[in-house]
């Protein structure tokens, strides 16, 4: 019990004199788990960076049910940890519930919006990362047609889809771009061999380069692309090194550098609530270049990929939000 | 082969289950030595963050409810020589009746108006979801186990379709329906002890815990008081002299599935008039398949299906604290610490009966 009175007197605490408690920040990973070689390990590779240059070590919870998000971000907050990080728009509810009823800590989501006063919505601009690689893709193929391969069929995913085939529409005007999504429930996100198949098929059809947003989903489409020898387009984080010779690049989104900077701001008292976007000016997104693809990337396509990323920063190129209206134009 | 001792009653429902949560335990402590952490330590953490302050025995409680309606559906199949394995998708079923009658009444109604209409939902829906395997197995002769564990995989395609193309509040990512008036929701455990003047924290546990206590009594009068429960206990021991007693096995078969889907469907009341207050998918999260080992750890028997719900309740709740307490201990290891309990107390649950049973004899023969 003794602790418990601690804690709780810790929590008071950190009201009234935020100094004097003991920075604790907190992360919840969703049910992927913080192992799922994308979004949720994004978040702990930028957790982990923030533990190792500050040597502050961090709260953590993987949810397994429902109900346990809610329950693990009030127990993160009812230990005085501040900021709270909710990883995915699943948890936005819960942190909304659970950011009300304690109006002294900072909270932060990523992939969705929470309008409280002591939130943080962390969103990203995946149009314009993604519009980049299209631009890539269009310019790597050799066929005219390229294809994209997405997870669970829901309105952030064809965000990507959109922006892509946009990309390559703009870099080549005659360009195909054949779309297949994996699912419409969560299993979607972790179905490699659905996500092969998807990909072999579109390859027989014709498309020599694939894009995949589909969380481990996507794992299955890079190998397929491997297996095949054409070209593939990983998401999230950085995996050109999963298949080096056939990874044309990766859309990056930087969940890692986004949670970095709320623990962080989050040490220094700073995190700001309101909404935060992440796109291509603020480094949030953007494709990879490193020695595993710098074979496949000519310096015809880092010219044309680097003009349009001025254009979109300059506001010259506008690059289709899903979103925005739920309808691609492409 | 020796003759079986019969074992006195108090030792097989009191010392054999406290003999299997022992060696469960053991085994566990030796895993959670083995990633390098300290088993009494680990101990007392589950132990208090199953019951150590009041928030924890709330979603203690939370959990507990759940496991009584899914252990009594089992238990209740049981009585009759039926294995229900579909706890699972009558559960959801049940909760989608539930989620469907509040959508559509949730402005008319209050809670207390839905709550019957909801109980009834939750029973007619999850109860026509065991019905049909029921009906197959009295009438067509297919396997209950295959044909409900089938009903399982359909009931989950049949809620993904629902949620996803036409229960899905427009304009949003996760395939949920709008949430409830709150008018709708049930008493929170909160609430209730709010209004006798007792300050307690939020927590899930709501009214339908005492559903659960009510409705696993209600299952002791029918099983041992009633003609029907007779009937179905008749039908469970020897279906021979059921049919010379002029009992119908196969409407009896037909009826206790019913009946079990029924009482799994009641999960819905739960977890979506109780806590999540919104159809949406997995809200089931396998407690129609601990019911199984909540009802072989209880032998069937209501009251033992409520301690062992109790039990289970803990060990979802605590197993969640070890997560948090614990760099070394990840949500998979607490899998394995709950499967090691579901092994030793259903799988080898009567692994010691032969051991205690030659011990209480030599015991016996001692005293003369």
């Amino acid at each position: 019990m003794k602790q418990w009175v601690l804690a709780a007197i810790a929590a008071i605490g950190l009201g009234t004199a935020a100094e004097a408690a003991e920075f604790k920040p907190a992360v919840v990973f969703d049910m992927g788990g913080k192992f799922d070689k994308s979004f949720n390990e994004g978040v702990y590779e930028g957790a982990e960076r923030f533990k190792k240059e500050t040597g502050t070590s961090y709260l953590e919870f993987e949810v397994t049910n429902e109900t346990q998000r809610e329950q693990a971000i009030r127990r993160m907050a009812r230990r005085g940890a501040n900021p709270i990080l909710g990883v995915g728009f699943a948890q936005g509810p819960a942190i909304e519930k659970v950011a009300k009823e304690f109006p002294d800590l900072s909270f932060a989501i990523i992939d969705s919006v929470v309008d409280v006063p002591n939130v943080q919505s962390i969103v990203f601009n995946e149009h314009e990362g993604s519009f980049l690689v299209g631009v890539l893709a269009a310019k790597a193929s050799k066929t005219g047609t390229i294809s994209f391969v997405g997870g669970m069929d829901i309105p952030l995913i064809r965000r990507f889809a959109c922006g892509y085939v946009g990309g390559a529409l703009w870099a080549n005007e005659d360009i195909k771009v054949i779309q297949n999504m994996t699912g419409s429930t969560p299993a979607a996100w972790n179905d490699p061999t659905k996500g092969a198949e998807l990909a072999r098929s579109q390859f027989d059809r014709g498309s020599d380069v694939v894009f995949a947003a589909a969380g481990s989903t996507g794992l299955g489409v890079l190998q397929a692309a491997d297996d095949a020898k054409k070209l593939a387009i990983g998401v999230d984080s950085n995996q050109n090194y999963l298949h080096p010779g056939t990874m044309l690049t990766s859309m990056l989104k930087r969940v890692d550098i986004a949670a970095y900077n709320v623990f962080m701001a989050g040490s220094k008292g700073e995190l700001k609530p309101g909404l935060n976007v992440l796109g291509l000016g603020e480094n949030g997104v953007g494709w990879a270049l490193d020695e595993h693809n710098q074979a496949l990337i000519t310096d015809e396509m880092k010219a044309l990929v680097a003009q349009a990323e001025a254009g979109i920063k300059s506001g010259e190129i506008k690059v289709h939000d899903y979103m925005a209206d739920n309808t691609c134009p492409y | 082969m020796s003759q079986p001792v019969k074992l006195p009653r108090w030792i097989d429902i009191g010392v054999i289950p406290a003999l299997n949560i022992l060696a469960a335990l053991l085994v566990s402590a030796l895993v959670i030595l083995a990633v390098g952490e300290d088993p009494v330590k680990a101990l007392e953490v589950m132990l208090y963050g199953a019951f150590g302050y009041d928030e924890a025995i709330g979603y203690t409680l939370y959990y507990t409810t759940n496991f009584i309606f899914t252990g009594l559906a089992v238990a209740i199949a049981f009585h009759a020589g039926l294995f229900n394995i579909g706890g699972e998708g009558q559960a959801y079923i049940g909760g989608l009746g539930v989620g469907l009658l509040i959508l559509a009444l949730d402005g008319w109604l209050p809670w207390y108006g839905l709550l019957p209409l909801a109980i009834l939902a939750a029973a007619l829906f999850g109860g026509a979801w065991a019905a049909v395997p029921g009906w197959l197995q009295a009438y067509r002769g297919s396997h209950i186990v295959i044909t409900t564990i089938m009903f399982n995989f359909i009931a989950s395609a049949l809620m993904v379709h629902l949620m996803v193309n036409v229960l899905i509040k427009p304009g949003q990512m996760s395939p949920e329906s709008r949430e409830f008036a709150e008018s709708a929701w049930l008493p929170q455990g909160h609430e209730i002890f709010a209004a006798l003047g007792i300050d307690i924290s939020r927590s899930p546990l709501n009214f339908s815990f005492l559903i659960a206590l009510v409705a696993a009594l209600l299952v002791t009068l029918f099983i041992w008081r009633t003609r029907w429960g007779y009937a179905i206990r008749t039908v469970g021991r020897n279906e021979t002299a059921a049919i010379y007693a002029g009992i119908d096995p196969k409407k009896t078969v037909f009826w206790t599935m019913a009946l079990s889907g029924a009482l799994a469907g009641m999960v819905g009341i739960n977890e979506i008039m109780g806590v999540q207050h919104k159809l949406l998918l997995n809200f089931t999260a396998g407690y129609g398949f601990t019911g199984i080992a909540v009802s072989l750890m209880g032998r069937n028997h209501p009251v033992g299906i409520v301690l062992a719900s109790l039990l289970f309740g803990a060990l979802y709740q605590g197993g969640a604290e070890l997560d948090f307490e614990f760099e070394q201990i990840t949500r998979d290891m607490v899998v394995v610490i709950q499967g090691l309990i579901i092994l030793f107390s259903g799988a080898l649950a009567y692994m010691f009966n032969p051991m205690v049973a030659r011990l209480v004899g030599r015991l016996a023969a001692a005293k003369g």
